[in-house]
């Protein structure tokens, strides 16, 4: 009798206007025996009514409380919501029964509730317990539902439900709809229903077999998105190296330095604007500039002082460079001490971006994708359309003649390392933001840089840009079933006999220009 | 000593001025453990630590021989000798730990502590035959010899010279290092090998062991100066300078510049390994660390230090710099590296011939 009367409530449930009366009439049996309990749990689940959630939270909290035949939430009736005092009220017990007609409805209530996120939650609990049972309260769900992104998992839950329902059809639907998403846990899903229902393999299998091209693709995606982030990083760090050692021919071992330097004035700028609020998010962008000068005037002050000195002697400047790069780190690390520093991202940078098919994407490693595309045009253009740039370039052909037609060739030199080194403090500006601002920061580029330049050719954008993500996407491809380390000790391999057959780079200079 | 610009011209005075000073040198070396016999208030005893500090720098002074010897002799600037001291070091760790047998932690009679720790059956194969001391020596010395070779031959065989080649053996360093960082390469991992009982069934730790480690780092260093003075007064050591002032002519008069300049490459890593297998015993530790790019820079920098044209340049510069690392770093750490970064460009933009250069005078 009571069976048919809960079922009668069910379906009176799904008529909105008797919804608030199943609220009503549901409640009292919270406060009788734990068979009313479980049978008044069921009916409030099944109302969804939005009154019906915090009383059922307060129920499996312990936290709802019951006088005589009242029950009392949070200082007030719950039925009535009007106040009432709660001296002498003890809370309502409930038994393992009860707390298991709690998890449904509660799953069920959570469907409805007003909170997006909540019901994303929801949907995702339903989806891991699937049971039948689920089916119309997702139906509706997934009728009222606005958010597309909730929706979309709604209907993955339902899928899932379908999947363990009696009726074959019902079933074929929900095979067919998980056959469309593209995650692990609906392939999980199918496989565990193909050994339940051999009558269904066939299809079943070719479900799987879409998710598994889809989940192929986003892997694909995400890997070739992974490599261009790295090779956006060695592009950024090989940069500057592409001017210095490429065009000059000056091998910079405190290249890394200089990208470290750029990386401290990003995080001094934002310390030094604390004091201004409206100003704060903006010192990301206002770094750019400060670290191209800062590391700038450090090149122009080293190439004047020292290395100047030392030009015809490669080896010797290698050594003395190395050294230059010693002293700026433990400078660094005793003026900031020798732990990590915080550099913070601006909140446009922050959160993933999700595209079609379930690929997601860091902002901030799109952002530093973008900001390295937009240095090598900068580059480019600089030594393409300025007259500096022209400059530098008569100076690398020829230096007497570029001297006997009236260009000051010490002033180039002088210019073009600053160019090169402030390249290289913007690029720890972008390190900044995905890696560790440590004085050892830049070490971990050197040799990763230095190998970008000689795979790309040397003196060559192109060939830098080429190089950077080659070697970046190469490195990923082969990582997950090499691992990190095996991966960087086999592309350092890869770069090895790459040189065996094409000892000037891939973009190798021709004429004159390749005899400097 | 040949210098920079003309090796060919003999200057008796300086080179018997050396020699005797070279000798003299070793024979005051060769006292030190005697010294440390002596009772503590004795106004000429020697300390523990002086022998074993010593003997390291002993060590060190081979890995500079090998490095001067490629640099200075052949104009090979090896970015990456400190791999190849490293592997021979790894070569003799292997044998100590052998050696340790069912003394260890986890009491295994056969597998070291960290592979029991790791869950490791059985030795795995390239372990195999390292319980022998002569199998270890050999070790220490062929597989830095062929690492050696493999990259001296496709780097020379490209004609890949100067800096690019210093930059190769640089990556070189590195990624070994990355790879013994690695716990399922059956190396130790992250710690490598320590805790050694015994060599030769003679305990280490003791005065007598570090006495007789110290005399065959010392035997071993005065070999390895004898060899290469020997080797550079050779026909082969008149190519390797012309190979080092002028590759394209000497290639186009005919010589394999390639065979020449392997065969100085891949025997100066022999010497490296050869002077890690004698370090390891006498430190008591073999980690990934001795990979680190670093340690073979700053090695480069003894020789540049002591002058590289020279061969007791970098044995010189190895002494000198180590002693000036141990006596600073007691006292002001922080600003060791300072004084490195310092010596490296001190000694590139004004005294480009080392320490030697200061006794030679001018000779241009």
């Amino acid at each position: 009798m009571t069976r048919i009367l809960v079922l009668l409530a069910f379906l009176a449930s799904a008529l909105p206007a008797a919804a608030q009366d199943a609220f009503l009439d549901a409640l009292p049996g919270l406060a009788g025996s734990f068979g009313a309990q479980a049978e008044a749990v069921e009916r409030l689940g099944a109302s969804g009514d939005p009154r019906a959630l915090p009383v059922l939270r307060a129920l499996s909290d312990g936290r709802l409380l019951r006088r005589d035949a009242a029950l009392l939430l949070n200082g007030a009736d719950a039925a009535t919501g009007a106040p009432a005092d709660a001296a002498g009220a003890e809370p309502v017990r409930i038994n393992n029964r009860v707390r298991a007609a709690l998890r449904g409805a509660l799953g069920r209530l959570q469907l409805v509730s007003a909170n997006p996120d909540e019901r994303l939650a929801a949907a995702d609990a339903v989806f891991r317990s699937r049971s039948a049972e689920n089916i119309p309260g997702l139906e509706a769900a997934i009728a009222r539902e606005t958010v597309p992104r909730v929706r979309d998992r709604q209907a993955l839950a339902l899928a899932a439900s379908r999947l363990v329902a009696a009726d074959p059809g019902i079933k074929r639907q929900g095979i067919a709809t998980l056959g469309e998403a593209s995650s692990e846990d609906a392939r999980a899903l199918l496989l565990e229903a193909r050994a339940a229902n051999p009558e269904l393999a066939a299809e079943i299998d070719a479900a799987v077999a879409a998710i598994d091209g889809r989940l192929a693709f986003k892997r694909a995606a995400e890997t070739l998105f992974q490599g261009l982030s790295l090779g956006s990083v060695l592009l950024l760090a090989a940069l500057g190296l592409a001017i210095t050692f490429g065009v000059m021919g000056v091998i910079n071992m405190a290249h890394g330095e200089f990208v470290m330097l750029g990386a401290y004035t990003t995080f001094v700028v934002q310390e030094a604007l604390r004091g201004i609020p409206w100003l704060l998010p903006w010192s990301l962008p206002l770094s750019v500039p400060a670290a191209f000068l800062v590391a700038g005037l450090a090149g122009a002050a080293l190439e004047r002082g020292l290395i100047r000195h030392l030009y015809g002697r490669p080896l010797e400047t290698l050594l003395m460079t190395f050294g230059v790069g010693m002293i700026l780190q433990q400078a660094v690390r005793l003026a900031f001490g020798a732990q990590n520093r915080e550099v913070l991202s601006p909140s446009w940078m922050q959160g993933t971006l999700s595209l079609p098919g379930g690929i997601l994407i860091t902002q901030n490693r799109l952002w530093v994708i973008v900001f390295s595309l937009l240095v090598l045009g900068l580059a480019f253009a600089a030594i393409r359309l300025t007259r500096f740039g022209l400059e530098m370039r008569a100076v690398v052909q020829n230096r007497r003649t570029a001297a006997t037609m009236g260009i000051r060739t010490g002033r180039v030199d002088a210019l073009t390392f600053a160019f090169g080194s402030g390249i290289a403090g913007m690029a720890g500006v972008a390190l900044s933001q995905i890696d560790n601002v440590s004085p050892n920061l830049g070490t971990g580029y050197i040799i990763d840089s230095f190998m970008v330049v000689v795979f790309g050719g040397v003196g060559s954008l192109v060939g830098t840009l080429v190089g950077a993500m080659g070697l970046g996407v190469l490195n990923k491809v082969i990582e997950p079933w090499a691992g990190a380390v095996l991966a960087k000790v086999a592309v350092l391999v890869v770069i090895m006999l790459f040189i065996q057959r094409r000892p000037r780079g891939l973009f190798a200079l021709r004429g004159r220009a390749a005899e400097a | 000593m040949s210098d920079l610009a003309a090796p060919a011209a003999p200057r008796v005075p300086p080179r018997l001025l050396a020699l005797g000073a070279g000798a003299a040198a070793l024979g005051l070396l060769a006292l030190l453990p005697l010294l440390n016999l002596l009772p503590a208030g004795s106004a000429l005893a020697v300390s523990d630590f002086t022998v074993a500090v010593t003997g390291k720098w002993i060590c060190y002074a081979v890995l500079a021989l090998g490095i001067g010897l490629a640099w200075g002799q052949a104009g090979i600037l090896s970015l990456g000798h400190g791999a190849f001291f490293a592997l021979g070091g790894y070569a003799m760790g292997m044998h100590l730990m052998r050696l340790i047998g069912p003394r260890g932690v986890y009491g295994h009679p056969v597998l070291p502590d960290f592979m029991v720790f790791l869950g490791y059956r059985e030795l795995p194969w390239y372990w195999l035959g390292f319980e022998h001391l002569p199998y270890a020596i050999l070790m220490a010395m062929l597989v830095p010899g062929l690492l050696a070779f493999v990259v001296g031959y496709l780097s020379f065989r490209s004609r890949i010279t100067g800096v690019y080649f210093s930059i190769i053996t640089q990556a070189m360093t590195y990624a070994l290092m990355l790879a013994f960082f690695r716990n399922d390469m059956g190396f130790g991992g992250n710690n490598g090998f320590t805790d050694f009982k015994e060599l030769l069934g003679m305990p280490l730790n003791t005065r007598g062991a570090r006495a007789a480690l110290f005399y065959a780092a010392l035997l071993l260093l005065g070999g390895s100066l004898l060899l290469c003075r020997h080797l550079t007064r050779t026909k082969l050591g008149a190519v390797l300078v012309a190979v080092r002032d002028a590759e394209s002519r000497v290639r186009f008069l005919g010589y394999s510049v390639t065979a020449f300049k392997l065969t100085v490459f891949v025997l100066s890593a022999v010497l490296a390994g050869l002077a890690g297998a004698l370090y390891v015993p006498l430190v008591g530790i073999i980690n990934p660390g001795e990979f680190a790019p670093t340690n073979s820079i700053e090695a480069v920098i003894w020789v540049a230090v002591g002058g590289r044209a020279s061969l007791v340049g970098a044995v010189l510069g190895a002494f000198s710099v180590n002693a000036l690392k141990t006596w600073l770093t007691s006292f002001a750490p922080d600003l060791w590296l300072f004084a490195l970064g310092g010596l490296f460009v001190a000694v590139t933009v004004l005294l480009p011939r080392g320490l030697v250069g200061l006794f030679q005078g001018r000779t241009r």
